[in-house]
C-alpha cells in the first residue's frame, strides 16, 4: 500500500504543468530522435544532457527519460518506412517491419509497433514499481566489498554476454576506467594521470565529454561514411478509421509477440551490459520459436513487429532499475543519465530511495505518464514524423555537430574539453571501424569514480587482503558470478575446440 | 582493414605504455595504513589494456577477428574524402571559436556544410546559418545565463547589440 501510495505521489508530481510539459517535449524530441537513421536514445540524452541544468534536478531526469521512453517508440518509425533501424534497439524491428511497409502495410506495421511498445512499457513499469523498492532495500546494506563486486559484474557482463570481440571490449572497459582517473587523486589529493602535462587534464576527463564525442561526434560521422545519403522513404497512407481497423488487427495477430517482448525484455535489460538491443533480439528469437509458423517471421507478421517493439520499451525500462537502485545503469543510456545526476549533485544508489524520494518517486511517475504521451503523440503524429525523416541528412547532420559542441560547451565550460569531445568523436569512428565496443567505454568512465574508491576502501578495511572480496555473505556470490562471466568466453573456445577434435 | 587492425592495436599499446608510465608518478602498491596507492588503479587498468592490445595481435597474426581476415581497404575514395571534408570541418569550427566567437564559428560552418556539402540554395543556408546561432545565443546567454566564447576583439560590436537587446 505504501508503495501505491509514492506512486501516487509520483504520478501527481509528474504532472506538474512544468514537468508534463517537458514530458510532451521530451517525447516529442525522442521521437524524433530515435526515428532518424543513425540516432537513438543514447545520442539523444548524450547531446541534450547540458541543456537540463536549466530545469531542477527532478524535471531534467523526466525530461531526459521522456526522450528515452519517445526514442524507443521513434526507432521503429524509421525501421518501417526507411528499411534503416533507427537505432540499434530497433534492428529486429526491420525483419518484419520492413517487408509489412513493402506490402502497402506501414500503417499496420506502425502501429503494432506503438500498441506492443505501449504494453511493454506498462508491464516493464508495474515490475519496476514492485521491485524498485524491493531491491533498495537490500542494497542499503552493501558496503565498500559488495559495490565492488556490482561494479565488477557490471563490466563482466559486457565480457560475458556482450557478444563482441573479448580483448576489444577489455580493452575498452579499462581505457573508460583509467580515463576517469586523469586528474587528481582523491583520497592522496595529489595530481594524477595529467596527460602530456596539459593543464587542461587537472579538472579530469568528464564522461558528458567522451559520451558527447562517441555518441554526438563519432556516431554522425559514422552514418555520413554508412548511409551515403542513399535513404528512401515510404509513406504510410493513414487514417482514423484505418488505425482503427489497424489496432483491432495488431491486437488479434501481435498479442503474444507482445507478450514475450514485454516480459523477456524487462529481465534482458535489468542485467548490465545487455539492454534494449540483445533485449529485443532475443524476443524477436523466442516468438519465432514457439509460433505454429516460424516461416511466416521474417515475410511480414505482425508478430514479429510486436515482438522485439515490446522488448526495447521494456528493456529500457528495467535498464533504470539497476541504475536507481544500486547506482549501476544496465545500458549506455542509464550511464549518462546516472553521470547527470551526479552532477546535479544526488549519490544514485539505495540511499536515493531514502534521502530523495520525491525524486526517485516523481521519475517512477513519469514512466507512467511518458508512456501514455508516447503512444498518443506516436500515433496522432505518424504522418508528422515521416515527412520530418525526409529531411535531408546534409541538414541534420551539422545540426548534431553544433549542439554537441555548444552542448559540450555548456557542460565543461573549457575548449580545452570541446578540443577532447573532437578528439574523441573521430577516434570512435575510427576504433568503431575495427569492431572496438564503445559502450563499455562510457559505462566505464562513469562507474569509475564509484569503482575505484571502493577497491581501496575495501582493500583498507582488509589490511590489503582481497580475500575480502570473497568472505563476505553478500559479496562472494557476486564475485563468483562476475568471473564466471569474465571466463565464460574461453570455456565456450574451449568447448567448441574438444568437439572440434571429437568430430 | 588488415594493416590498419595491427597498427590501431600498435598506436593502442604505446599509449597503454605511457599510461603505465605516467601512473608510477603516484604509488603504485599498498602503503601501509593507507591502502593502494594513488597509482595502483590506473596503472594495473593500463597493464590490462596492454595485455589485451597483444591479444588483439596475437588474434590478428591467428586471423580469427574479421578485419584481419579482410584485404578490403579501411574506407574507399569517397568514404576517405567524406570524412575528411566532414571531419575536416568540425575540426575548423572548433579552431574558429577563438577567433570568431562560438556563434561566428557556428554560423560558419553551417555556411560551408550547407552550401558547399549539402548543395542547398543560399536562401535556406542563409535562414539557418543566420537564424540558428541567433536563436541558440537566446537560448544559452538569456535563458542558461551561461556566456559562450566570443573570440577576438573584433566581434564585441556584435555582441554589444545582442546584450542591448537581451537586457
Amino acid at each position: 500500500m505504501e508503495t501505491l501510495s509514492f506512486l501516487a505521489d509520483g504520478v501527481l508530481l509528474s504532472l506538474q504543468p512544468i514537468n508534463l510539459m517537458l514530458i510532451i517535449i521530451g517525447v516529442t524530441v525522442g521521437l524524433f530522435i530515435g526515428a532518424m537513421p543513425g540516432l537513438g536514445s543514447v545520442n539523444g540524452v548524450a547531446i541534450l544532457l547540458p541543456i537540463t541544468f536549466l530545469v531542477p534536478p527532478g524535471s531534467a531526469i523526466i525530461f531526459l527519460a521522456a526522450i528515452y521512453y519517445g526514442a524507443m517508440y521513434g526507432g521503429a518509425i524509421s525501421s518501417v518506412t526507411l528499411g534503416i533501424p533507427g537505432a540499434s534497439t530497433a534492428v529486429a524491428t526491420t525483419f518484419d517491419g520492413r517487408p509489412l511497409a513493402m506490402q502497402g502495410r506501414a500503417s499496420l506495421a506502425l502501429v503494432t509497433a506503438a500498441i506492443a511498445s505501449f504494453v511493454g512499457g506498462t508491464v516493464a513499469n508495474v515490475f519496476f514499481t514492485l521491485f524498485a523498492p524491493l531491491l533498495a532495500t537490500v542494497a542499503l546494506s552493501f558496503g565498500p566489498p559488495e559495490i565492488f563486486a556490482l561494479m565488477l559484474l557490471a563490466f563482466a557482463t559486457f565480457v560475458g554476454l556482450g557478444g563482441d570481440d573479448i580483448p576489444k571490449t577489455i580493452f575498452s572497459i579499462c581505457f573508460g576506467l583509467v580515463l576517469a582517473t586523469v586528474g587528481f587523486d582523491t583520497i592522496s589529493g595529489e595530481p594524477r594521470l595529467v596527460l602530456f602535462d596539459i593543464d587542461g587534464f587537472l579538472r579530469g576527463i568528464g564522461f558528458i565529454v567522451l559520451a558527447i564525442g562517441v555518441y554526438g561526434i563519432g556516431e554522425m560521422l559514422w552514418t555520413i561514411e554508412q548511409t551515403r545519403g542513399e535513404i528512401t522513404t515510404t509513406n504510410p497512407k493513414m487514417s482514423v478509421k484505418g488505425m482503427v481497423a489497424d489496432t483491432k488487427e495488431a491486437t488479434r495477430r501481435g498479442w503474444k509477440g507482445t507478450m514475450i517482448g514485454s516480459f523477456l525484455g524487462f529481465f534482458v535489460g535489468v542485467l548490465p551490459a545487455a539492454g534494449a538491443t540483445p533485449g529485443s533480439l532475443m524476443s524477436y528469437g523466442v516468438a519465432k520459436m514457439i509460433a505454429k509458423n516460424p516461416k511466416e517471421y521474417g515475410t511480414g507478421t505482425p508478430d514479429g513487429v510486436a515482438a522485439p517493439e515490446a522488448a526495447n520499451n521494456s528493456a529500457s525500462t528495467g535498464a533504470m532499475l539497476p541504475m536507481l537502485t544500486l547506482g549501476i545503469p544496465g545500458s549506455p543510456t542509464t550511464a549518462i543519465l546516472l553521470g547527470g545526476m551526479v552532477i546535479w549533485g544526488l549519490t544514485p544508489g539505495p540511499r536515493l530511495f531514502v534521502d530523495e524520494s520525491e525524486f526517485v518517486w516523481g521519475l517512477i511517475g513519469s514512466f507512467y505518464v511518458s508512456n501514455v504521451a508516447a503512444v498518443l503523440i506516436n500515433l496522432a503524429f505518424i504522418p508528422l514524423f515521416v515527412w520530418m525523416l525526409r529531411m535531408p541528412f546534409t541538414i541534420l547532420a551539422p545540426l548534431i555537430f553544433v549542439l554537441s559542441i555548444i552542448g559540450g560547451f555548456a557542460a565543461a565550460r573549457s575548449m580545452h574539453d570541446i578540443w577532447l569531445i573532437v578528439i574523441f568523436g573521430i577516434g570512435a569512428f575510427f576504433m568503431r571501424k575495427f569492431d572496438y565496443p564503445l559502450a563499455p567505454a562510457v559505462l566505464a568512465i562513469v562507474l569509475g569514480p564509484i569503482a575505484e574508491p571502493t577497491l581501496r576502501q575495501s582493500l583498507l578495511l582488509s589490511s590489503g587482503d582481497p580475500s575480502i572480496f570473497f568472505t563476505r555473505p553478500i559479496a562472494a556470490p557476486i564475485m563468483v558470478i562476475a568471473i564466471i562471466l569474465i571466463l565464460l568466453p574461453g570455456l565456450k573456445l574451449l568447448r567448441g575446440k574438444r568437439k572440434e577434435v571429437k568430430a | 582493414m588488415r594493416r590498419g587492425e595491427i597498427s590501431l592495436a600498435g598506436l593502442l599499446a604505446l599509449f597503454s605504455i605511457y599510461l603505465m608510465w605516467k601512473a608510477t608518478e603516484l604509488p603504485i602498491g599498498y602503503i601501509r595504513g593507507q591502502g593502494p596507492g594513488g597509482g595502483f588503479w590506473p596503472f594495473w587498468l593500463s597493464a590490462v589494456m596492454l595485455l589485451s592490445c597483444i591479444a588483439i595481435a596475437i588474434n590478428w597474426w591467428r586471423g580469427t577477428s574479421p578485419a584481419s581476415q579482410s584485404d578490403e581497404p579501411l574506407m574507399d575514395d569517397f568514404g576517405w574524402r567524406t570524412i575528411f571534408l566532414v571531419g575536416g570541418g568540425v575540426v575548423a569550427f572548433v579552431a574558429l571559436i577563438s577567433v570568431v566567437s562560438m556563434y561566428g564559428a557556428i554560423a560558419l560552418f553551417l555556411l560551408y556544410y550547407l552550401r558547399f556539402l549539402g548543395r542547398h540554395s543560399w536562401w535556406l543556408t542563409l535562414l539557418i546559418a543566420i537564424g540558428l546561432p541567433i536563436v541558440l545565443f537566446f537560448f544559452f546567454e538569456g535563458a542558461m545565463m551561461i556566456s559562450m566564447p566570443q573570440g577576438m576583439p573584433f566581434t564585441q560590436p556584435f555582441f554589444d547589440v545582442m546584450y542591448d537587446i537581451l537586457y
